[in-house]
């Protein structure tokens, strides 16, 4: 694949479209080189970004797309999700599975730890409508791919 | 675009000799589940035991595990039941145990390995 390619797709707001965002990820992640294991870390983090965009930067409007931007540089691989939301408010907590379990705290929210724990790097950015997004870099270990 | 979760129920007998209630996935594992497995795991009846067999499921996302994690904090204020999981890929193992699953529900490579630690 040349370097420096890129492909983008829109996908409506509503949940299950995160699968096609997987399938092209994990396509374009395999043509790179990338093992199935770090494979597959992507598509779970690429999943949970496409659903927070749905969920909680296009709140459910099926009016409104999301957009899925991956780009090909070197020996990593960058998508961007970006949605109409008003970005991150705060910085993602880390869950807690003993307060989960005590009740303190509610049973969701790991989606952005998943994203964090799986990917080299995750940078949410705040901006106007269609402007705000989620970067994830996955990185070419020669090593370990 | 998701695909519905169906769940059947078989029974087994755990190495302890106790009675244990299957309940196998197929399809997602996601926010749509949530009925079609609380459903199901509610009404599994009297037995004390309880795996779930992920070895028919591709797709499970954050919203899907906090379904499993809900389930695990009922029982724990219920205290009535105990649960295991088996047949999760290598991946999503890797993920129950990072967000803390395996803390508080046994997970096993296949159904023979799970009865065995019951």
């Amino acid at each position: 694949m040349k370097n420096g390619s890129s492909v983008e797709v829109r996908l409506p707001s509503e949940l299950g479209f995160e699968k096609i965002a997987m399938s092209t990820a994990s396509g374009m992640a395999a043509m790179m080189g990338f093992s199935d294991d770090r494979i597959e870390d992507l598509k779970t983090a690429v999943a949970e970004a496409c659903i927070n965009a749905i969920e909680h930067g296009n709140r459910f409007d099926d009016r409104l797309d999301f957009a899925v931007v991956l780009s090909s540089n070197n020996d990593e691989l960058e998508i961007k999700v970006i949605d109409d939301g008003d970005g991150l408010r705060s910085a993602p907590s880390m869950p807690d599975i003993d307060r989960k379990m005590a009740g303190e705290e509610e049973p969701r929210g790991m989606g952005m730890f998943l994203i964090q724990s799986l990917v080299d790097e995750a940078e949410w950015h705040k901006g106007p409508p269609g402007k705000s997004f989620v970067r994830l870099v996955i990185r070419l270990d020669k090593e370990n791919n | 675009m998701q695909t519905a979760t169906k769940i059947t129920r078989r029974d087994a007998t755990a190495a302890s000799g106790d009675d244990v209630a299957i309940l196998s996935f197929t399809g997602d594992i996601a926010s749509t589940s949530k009925e079609a497995i609380l459903q199901a795991y509610h009404g599994a009846g009297a037995v004390k035991k309880v795996l779930l067999d992920f070895s028919g499921v591709d797709y499970i996302n954050s919203s899907g595990i906090a379904i499993i994690i809900q389930m695990l904090l009922e029982e724990r204020t219920a205290g009535h039941r105990t649960i295991g999981i088996f047949g999760l890929t290598p991946h999503f193992k890797k993920v129950f145990t990072m967000v803390g699953v395996a803390k508080y529900a046994s997970i096993s490579a296949d159904q023979a390995a799970a009865l065995s630690t019951m």
